[in-house]
């Protein structure tokens, strides 16, 4: 029940949070200038006024900001994203065809970069200030400064072009039409790049959380106790150590979700990867209200859920946390 | 005149001069032992999704690139850049120019089954052409019917005079032909064929996969025997451009278009053997780079100071530098691609002269002050390409050597428009002027005075000129060519005297190609056009 409790609190918590985003964003997009029939005649490569002016009236841009501010928000409390003005559909299918690749990249990127990042920290936390601390500290800086566009391009140079083993870039093979398993595979084969290029930034950072927290944790109390109970090392790491240096692990994945969202843009864009990133970004640039809106709805809440399973996780890893409530 | 006899000349010409340019690019290879292969599948980049792909009610090379093989137009440009037809046979003009005949190729249907009629083409040119499509409303603006005497003649009326060279050649662009029977029922901007189009051209619409993929298959009732070769087209979305080149290179494309890829790269796949890196095939695309002064800005309405700025930059050395190759010295706002219409380089000209430059400026009264500075501008380059990006830094550098100090302000391509074409919230602008064929169609909005307000690329600069304003609507209407020339020369040497826009740099469209691709790049449009006869060879 304590845990149903606090799940009802957080997610109450989250809604005034999600509409002061979205309005916050809605009135950001109106301080840019031109809008979605600007952006349309510069791909036309001109038109006239009067077409314009019809254009306008038929997306509604002629309305005042408040007026249009307030016909999204009461569409939306009937959970009616509106009409994308690029794409010609309603938002809700626009943002579904394009969630799938975004969904499956974060969390793979998410994945590899914990698990790997637990892995490479606790070696070099054990080593500490040995040769595998030091090489791995250094690694992991290295893919901390590096831009992941950059990684991305040089991982097809090295993959796709000159070893050919890996494709360069998009979600499927359009050639062939395949179902079930294949399928599976070969998106997953597409997916190889994009997810180390974009995990790899948050690998360093975990390996160094996980690093920091392990050395911390070493030096308690209570690893000393267990140490002089005599359990073997390797028990006192993974019974004592490691649950407890988790928890900073778990608060960074909870944080990190909205910042990879962030991330994916880039890495959709290198990768010709149909995801949400690019997406968002194509909606600005079209200054395709609705659909930005829509996007920032949705990763609004993934975040939200992202870090609300981060909280029921926590009260899992340290029981405390859910009985305070 | 035996209109079809002449177009089969035309064709047997075009397909001559196709083998003796594939030749010249390259020699190595006897193209004309070889016999087109059937099959495969053509793999295109495509850099920026469209809207819609109905190119009757929107002209730009995004959506010739896919639109433009599904659905076809009346007249296209052979390897001479002249008309010739496809879906007209032939045309006949009455005397006066205010009638215009088109006869129409017979035996020809839509994906969907049904015959091509003249009443397609009636319906297209009233309600797209003339009512929707860019530069299409301009240039039918006094198309006042079209009878269909025979389901294979189309007769278009004009209030006043249309001359037909004009049409011609404004047709390859302005003049694909929609199905009446699939739009004659609603908005016809709102039509779900717009996104799955249907025509009578050589590949038929499979299927859009938004952010991801196009895919076109052969016509097997294409309406030219043994036509097409591929079995298959595929446009892959690629916004990066250098992940666009980097799927070149892993064999992913055969073909990036219209400078699609960064001058970089194209310069370094210039010399991989697998691809031809060349202009070929975009001499109806050609563009100039613009600078475009706002008369509402005091200093810039005085003449001298025009003259001053355009002195000031140093125009070859930009091009050398930064363009290479793919770009040349312009003279005026008609390239000298275009064989008709080019006058030479006799109107006036602005060489490099700093000394000049501030003369003029002193002249005008606009003196150096104690801190070296004479006045300040601000400068908003369109976000197009990398080439005007470049051109804005060097305006900027040119600019403070003379004692200009000038602030570029970035936009995406949204707020460019708006800012110069509905607000004139610049001093300077930059962009491309893309010239389409014929002068009456592209160039001459950017110079006639009476443009409203928030029309993109027309005169939103704030000049009024009685001369040229005249110059321009007896061009527009002039049947004799001779004399339409000359008028345009006029024109030209009016537009440098005067210099409301200053179009200083010449350019054509780089195209990055496998050389697997037979007969490609045989028309100045290629790009655009209907790709009938390319081949992939093994």
């Amino acid at each position: 029940m304590r845990i149903l409790s606090l799940a009802g609190r957080r997610l109450a918590a989250s809604i005034p949070t999600l509409l002061l985003i979205l309005i916050g964003v809605f009135l950001l997009l109106q301080f840019a200038p031109g809008d979605t029939v600007d952006a349309m005649m510069a791909q036309m490569g001109g038109g006239d006024a009067a077409t314009a002016k019809s254009l306008r009236q038929f997306y509604g841009l002629d309305l005042s900001v408040p007026a249009q501010l307030g016909q999204y928000l009461w569409r939306l409390v009937r959970l009616d994203l509106g009409y994308s003005a690029i794409y010609g559909k309603p938002v809700t299918t626009v943002i579904l065809e394009r969630l799938p690749p975004t969904i499956l990249l974060m969390t793979a990127s998410l994945s590899f970069a914990f698990f790997a990042g637990l892995v490479l920290g606790v070696i070099a936390a054990r080593g500490v200030n040995k040769w595998p601390d030091t090489v791995i500290s250094t690694v992991g800086l290295i893919f901390y400064a590096t831009p992941s566009f950059w990684f991305g391009l040089m991982a097809i140079m090295v993959f796709s072009i000159y070893l050919q083993w890996l494709p360069a870039g998009g979600f499927e093979d359009i050639g062939a039409v395949q179902t079930g398993l294949w399928r599976t595979l070969d998106i997953a084969q597409h997916l190889v790049l994009p997810t180390l290029t974009l995990g790899l930034i948050f690998l360093a950072i975990y390996l160094r959380i996980m690093r920091a927290s392990m050395l911390e944790v070493l030096n308690l109390d209570f690893v000393r106790t267990a140490r002089a109970k005599g359990l073997d090392e390797t028990r006192v790491v993974v019974r004592h150590v490691l649950r407890n240096a988790l928890l900073p692990m778990v608060t960074l994945i909870g944080l990190q979700a909205g910042t990879m969202l962030g991330g994916s843009v880039v890495v959709e864009s290198v990768f010709s990867l149909p995801g949400l990133g690019r997406l968002a970004y194509e909606s600005v640039v079209q200054r395709d209200l609705n659909t930005l809106l829509g996007i920032v709805f949705v990763s609004a809440l993934l975040v939200i859920a992202v870090n609300f399973f981060v909280d029921m996780l926590y009260a899992r890893l340290d029981p405390r946390i859910s009985a305070e409530g | 005149m035996d209109f079809s006899r002449l177009e089969i000349n035309r064709r047997t010409a075009l397909l001559t001069s196709a083998a003796i340019a594939a030749n010249v690019i390259n020699p190595l290879r006897a193209f004309a032992a070889e016999t087109p292969r059937k099959g495969g599948v053509f793999k295109v980049h495509y850099g920026a999704e469209q809207r819609q792909l109905n190119p009757s009610i929107q002209a730009s090379t995004g959506v010739y690139i896919i639109g433009g093989k599904i659905q076809e137009a009346l007249i296209d440009l052979d390897a001479a850049g002249k008309p010739v037809g496809v879906l007209a046979e032939s045309w006949e003009s009455s005397p006066d120019g205010k009638t215009i005949t088109f006869k129409l190729r017979k035996g020809v249907t839509w994906h969907d089954g049904k015959p091509f009629t003249s009443a397609d083409v009636a319906f297209t040119a009233m309600n797209m052409w003339k009512k929707i499509l860019n530069y299409g409303t301009t240039l039918q603006l006094f198309l006042t019917s079209v009878d269909t005497p025979d389901a294979h003649t189309a007769v278009f009326n004009y209030e006043r005079p249309m001359p037909l060279d004009l049409l011609l050649r404004a047709l390859p662009d302005l003049g694909y032909v929609s199905a009446k029977h699939l739009y004659e029922n609603g908005d016809i901007r709102q039509n779900p064929v717009n996104l799955a189009p249907v025509g009578t051209g050589p590949f038929k619409f499979v299927k859009y996969e938004r952010g991801q993929y196009i895919i076109a298959d052969r016509n097997e009732n294409y309406w030219r025997p043994n036509m097409p070769y591929l079995d298959r087209i595929v446009w892959r979305v690629i916004t990066d451009r250098s992940a666009a080149a980097a799927q070149l290179e892993a064999g992913d494309l055969h073909y990036s278009p219209f400078s699609g890829l960064t001058i970089s790269d194209m310069a370094r796949l210039g010399k991989d053997k697998r691809f031809i890196v060349s202009t070929k095939g975009n001499e109806g695309n050609a563009r100039t780079n613009t600078l475009e002064f706002n008369f509402r800005t005091k200093e810039l309405a005085d003449i001298k100071v025009r003259r001053a700025i355009a002195h000031a930059i140093n125009v070859p050395f930009f091009i050398d530098n930064f363009l290479g190759d793919f770009a040349k010295l312009g003279t005026g706002p008609i390239p000298s691609t275009s064989t008709d219409f080019y006058p030479g380089a006799d109107a006036p000209q602005y060489p490099y002269d700093k000394a000049k430059a501030n003369a003029l400026l002193d002249e005008a009264g606009f003196k150096k002050g104690a801190d070296g500075k004479r006045f300040s501008l601000r400068l908003l380059p369109a976000p197009w390409g990398e080439d005007i990006s470049l051109w804005a830094t060097f305006v900027q550098q040119s600019l403070s050597e003379v004692g200009i100090p000038v602030e570029v302000v970035r936009n995406d391509g949204g707020g460019f428009l708006k800012q110069v074409y509905s607000d004139h919230a610049f001093d300077l602008a930059t962009g491309w002027h893309q010239y389409r064929n014929d002068p009456a169609v592209s160039t001459t909005v950017w110079y006639r005075s009476g443009q409203p307000a928030g029309a993109p690329w027309t005169n939103q600069w704030g000049w009024t000129d009685p001369t040229i304003d005249k110059i321009i609507d007896s061009a527009a209407t002039e049947l004799d060519p001779v004399k339409r020339k000359a008028l345009y020369a006029d024109f030209v040497t009016r537009a440098n005297t005067e210099l409301p826009v200053w179009m200083p740099i010449e350019q054509i469209f780089v195209t990055v190609i496998s050389t697997k691709a037979r007969n490609h790049s045989n028309t100045p449009r290629w790009g655009s056009s209907t790709w009938h006869d390319l081949w992939l060879a093994e």
